[in-house]
């Protein structure tokens, strides 16, 4: 036990005397070789760390790493985060404790904010994502997403894996004809006070529900592309805050306290609280159906000017242990028996991000055959995605709504 | 434990061979318990100030203070750890208090006893879980009075749960603070013999709880301190269940924290480190309070006692009958609690304002109950060797005390207090980074290890009072029939302990199963146990799983308090003495 602690106290003086630690790439596998990618991932373990709130995607991840454990001889382990950020931590302390080699985390599904800082970091492994053998068959031109996470451009940092875009849903026993944009979200709020919640930004369906809100409401909406700036944000957000001062008060609980995930939602709705509530998962009402959480009356819609989509992505640390191994994992990942999968409603029914007219009929018809559930929509339906803003937005709104309506006014 | 054996005070020139490792006992066990604790807070305190090389902090500031400072939500928070820390703590001290007082020695109380295990047991989460469904308004209550007494077709729109306040939360609090702080009593009270104290003063004319106020509480008091800040200290910067229960509008400090330090935003992660830091000053500020209320309520008991009052046996009745039916509520709370999630983890669909479910199904149970083997060996693997090196060092630390005199001095006390009052979030992220560069972390041994540091000091906490009282009359008798130490350890001094030693292993057993944060930041995630997987669900929201994840929990920190009551009664059947020794 003695031993222990003078190891602490070495570790303290390690973290310590590190200083600007050096990103040092050692022996890295190179994707163009796919071969020897292949070869280097046998026997390997990779640690994915991946939210793990959902069973459905629990059962999912389970399912991919059998077939890598059969195929390639890969050990799939899934880390259950309560939070992504948690994973991003993770790495910061190896890289502050100088474990530059080995690291704990071997991919990550990650987008948005996480990304971008760990990008900004350096805590990435890569270029290697356009590299992978599946990723011809990615939609790059269709879903500008796949290569822009929130305007952030991936270069190859990390490998999509699956589409999302915001939809609201309601059980039509209790609200048949839902309120179909922003402004009349607030009108029906009025004459139904209580009845609807958002969950408490930053989560990150309450964080994109004041983006859409900022998208409808703002003068020129063009400018969230841009990173932000004090004067485009302040005359774009300037509506945003008056609407929610109306709209606050005729939130659930008035506004005194809110969900803490867009999970929280559905229970909400199955407990009879709400009548209104929305989702970043295409397919979170009809799950919910299947899993006895919300009756069968349930439907989901989109705005009518569209709402915000968004592509979410799989990363390799700059010190990950098995970066061949997640490499591998990462093209099954993209391969069309993965997304056809994945986009079926009975297993996850999470949107792909693969082009259909780049698969050979055998796979398009693996896409063809899903049943989506009763309440998912089309891809017509859906419509086109509006993009992400720059995170930056989406830090400064997330501040801002906190000092307006997160602390208690 | 605590002082250094500078001169061994050697027994009599017939010290055991064997017993070397005794003097040393002390020394290991603070360095084992304190270690990790002081090189986690140099690691917070570091970025506190600014100085994280990997976030490109290399310089002294005082920015994240600063930037703490200037959050609007603040002030709120830090009195709303403040108040909740207090409330809780005071009504479960006099809820405890006045049961005891009214219904020790009774049958009542046996049954209560009884009662103290199991709601013992139950996981602060899987509890607070519990309640959130007994008592918002869409909850288990409310669809028991709808619609026939209510009307309501569709729940109202009240601020029960998450209220501003904390009031929901306080009750959580209390709920699982009144047992465990009964338990401790109860260890207490079997060393002081309330019995012919409240005889004595009844004799006198006294009432029942003024006679035992009176002349048991202080004794009993002394006992229970270092229990009363452990719940002090735990109340005030508690984060699972304060995420379930409490308020978000702004959250408590300890919660915010934990956001800060899960933020996408990596620059939080300084403003998170100089906000831990608060949390720390936080706790010893609400100790000190609780230390003036103590000496004020010390300064007026002696008034009140020395007036010579009997008390008023009307009131008594009363006040007997209040602290039961709060102790029957706090306990009713936790039971319906945890049978709504029985019926959550075999419920279909379920809406308001159905009082059961439309229909039962064992899928939740096939789908997510086969999941629960790996978690579950990983939590018993862990819980065991952690309880069962701090039970060790516990007893080796206890006997060196008694054996050779290493009498800690009552400041070096408080270094037992340290891991209980040190808020988790204060040094464990320290410590994940230091345990990180040692090559510890992501291993089982390393999560053994760091809850090694909370058992330790439970187990500790629990023990050393009855041990301490062990009446050394009895050593004596045993020394002059001549058997050595070691003999009257085991032959004696155990077996007439077995009960604290039992409760101590549950105690242990219990908190090690409940650790969230130090075994998904030391473990990595890589060391999946029930209460981290239940957590990492609980996020989805389905009661379902939560209600399967919440019972396998329960029941594996059930077992040792079944043990722990039924083991003295099975061994002891023909010497009911010992029992009460």
């Amino acid at each position: 036990m003695n031993r222990y602690i003078l190891k602490s106290l070495a570790a303290v003086g390690l973290a310590l005397a590190v200083g600007a630690p050096s990103s040092a790439q050692d022996a890295a596998p190179d994707p163009a070789d796919w071969k020897a990618v292949k070869q280097a991932a046998e026997g390997q373990t990779v640690y994915w760390h991946a939210w793990g709130g959902s069973n459905a995607i629990n059962d999912y991840i389970r399912w991919a790493g059998d077939r890598l454990a059969e195929r390639h001889g890969v050990t799939v382990e899934h880390v259950k985060l309560k939070d992504t950020a948690d994973a991003v931590s993770r790495v910061i302390a190896e890289k502050s404790a100088g474990k530059n080699q080995g690291g704990s985390v071997d991919l990550i599904w990650i987008n948005g904010e996480n990304f971008a800082a760990m990008k900004e970091k350096g805590l990435l492994f890569g270029p290697w994502a356009e590299d992978v053998p599946n990723w011809k068959y990615v939609d790059v031109e269709g879903k500008p997403a796949v290569t822009s996470d929130f305007t952030v451009p991936t270069d190859g940092l990390e490998a999509p894996w699956g589409m999302a875009q915001i939809i609201f849903y309601h059980d039509t026993a209790h609200l048949t004809d839902p309120p179909r944009s922003i402004p009349e979200i607030l009108q029906w709020a009025k004459a139904n006070p209580g009845r609807f919640a958002y969950p408490q930004p930053p989560d990150f369906v309450g964080s994109t529900f004041l983006k859409q809100a900022v998208i409808e409401l703002a003068p020129n909406p063009d400018v969230l592309q841009q990173p932000v700036n004090e004067t485009a944000y302040v005359t774009a957000t300037e509506p945003l805050w008056q609407y929610l001062d109306e709209l606050t008060p005729n939130l659930w609980r008035s506004g005194a306290a809110y969900p803490q995930s867009s999970t929280r939602l559905i229970q909400l709705m199955a407990d009879g609280e709400i009548d209104l509530a929305l989702s970043i998962e295409l397919n979170a009402p009809s799950n919910a159906i299947a899993n006895y959480e919300l009756p069968d009356t349930v439907r989901s819609y989109v705005l009518d000017g569209g709402t915000i989509g968004n592509a979410s992505f799989v990363a390799i640390p700059y010190n990950a242990n098995a970066k061949a191994g997640a490499m591998v994992l990462a093209n099954f990942l993209m391969s069309p028996e993965a997304q056809a999968r994945k986009q079926d409603p009975a297993v996850w029914g999470s949107g792909t991000v693969l082009a259909m007219d780049k698969l050979d009929p055998k796979d398009r018809a693996r896409f063809d055959a899903i049943e989506l559930g009763v309440a998912t929509l089309t891809p017509a339906e859906l419509g086109e995605a509006l993009p992400e803003p720059h995170p930056s937005w989406m830090v400064r709104l997330e501040q801002d709504w906190t000092a307006r309506y997160g602390v208690g006014q | 434990m605590g002082t250094v054996p500078v001169t061994t005070v050697r027994m009599a020139g017939r010290r055991p061979r064997r017993a070397r490792f005794l003097p040393w006992a002390p020394l290991v066990t603070l360095v084992v318990m304190l270690g990790p604790v002081l090189a986690g807070i140099l690691g917070t305190l570091a970025p506190a100030f600014g100085y994280m090389p990997a976030l490109q902090g290399t310089g002294l500031s005082l920015g994240p203070l600063r930037a703490l400072l200037e959050w609007p939500g603040l002030w709120r928070a830090v009195m709303l750890s403040l108040g909740v820390g207090l409330g809780a703590t005071a009504i479960s001290l006099a809820i405890v208090t006045l049961i005891c007082a009214g219904w020790a020695g009774t049958r009542s109380f046996t049954m209560i006893e009884r009662l103290l295990s199991p709601l013992l047991s139950v996981p602060h989460a899987a509890a607070a879980f519990g309640l959130a469904f007994l008592i918002a308004p869409s909850g288990w209550l409310s669809r028991g009075l709808s619609t026939w007494a209510t009307g309501w077709t569709r729940p109202p729109d009240l601020l029960i749960l998450q209220d501003p306040a904390g009031l929901s939360l306080i009750f959580g609090l209390v709920t699982k603070e009144v047992p465990f702080l009964l338990l401790m009593t109860l260890a207490a009270l079997t060393q002081v013999r309330p019995a012919s104290s409240l005889r004595v003063a009844q004799c006198l004319g006294y009432a029942r709880i003024t006679g035992w106020l009176k002349t048991v509480f202080p004794l009993v008091y002394r006992q229970i301190r270092l229990p009363v800040f452990a719940v002090l200290a735990f109340s005030m910067s508690v984060v699972d269940v304060a995420i379930i229960l409490g308020p978000n509008t702004p959250p408590t400090l300890a919660v915010q924290v934990v956001r800060w330090m899960n933020d996408p935003d990596l620059a939080l992660r300084f403003q998170a480190a100089a906000g831990a830091v608060l949390q720390l000053g936080l706790v010893l500020f609400g100790i000190g309070v609780w230390r003036l209320i103590e000496i004020a309520a010390g300064r007026l008991g002696k008034i009140w006692v020395s007036t010579g009052g009997r008390g008023w046996r009307g009131l008594d009745q009363v006040i007997r009958g209040a602290a039961l039916i709060l102790g029957a509520t706090a306990a009713l709370a936790v039971i319906a609690g945890l049978a709504g999630q029985v019926i959550w983890s075999f419920a279909g669909l379920w809406q308001f304002p159905d009082l059961l479910p439309d229909g039962f199904t064992w899928r939740n149970w096939h789908r997510y109950g086969t999941q629960l083997a790996g978690p579950a060996g990983e939590t018993l693997i862990i819980a065991g060797a952690a309880t069962g090196l701090a039970l060790l060092l516990t007893l080796a630390c206890l006997e060196a005390e008694h054996r050779h005199g290493l009498r800690p001095a009552t400041r070096a006390l408080w270094l037992l207090y340290l891991p209980l009052i040190v808020p988790q979030v204060a040094f464990l992220t320290g410590f994940q980074t230091l345990s990180i560069g040692a090559g510890l972390d992501g291993g089982r041994m390393a999560v053994i290890a760091a809850h090694l540091v909370f058992v330790l000091p439970y187990v500790f906490l629990s023990l050393a009072d009855p041990w301490r009282a062990w009446d050394a009359k009895h050593d004596t008798t045993a020394r002059a029939l001549g058997a050595g130490p070691d003999r009257v350890l085991w032959m004696v001094r155990l077996p007439m302990l077995l009960r604290p030693v039992l409760i101590a292993t549950a105690v242990g057993f219990a908190v090690s199963v409940g650790q969230y944060l130090p075994t998904l930041l030391v473990g990595a995630g890589r060391v999946p146990t029930l209460t981290t997987e239940a957590v990492a669900l609980a996020s989805g929201g389905d009661r379902r799983v939560t209600g399967v994840y919440a019972l396998a929990q329960t029941a594996a920190a059930l077992a040792p308090f079944a043990l722990a009551l039924v083991l003295p009664r099975l061994l002891w059947r023909n010497r009911k003495g010992l029992l009460h020794a």
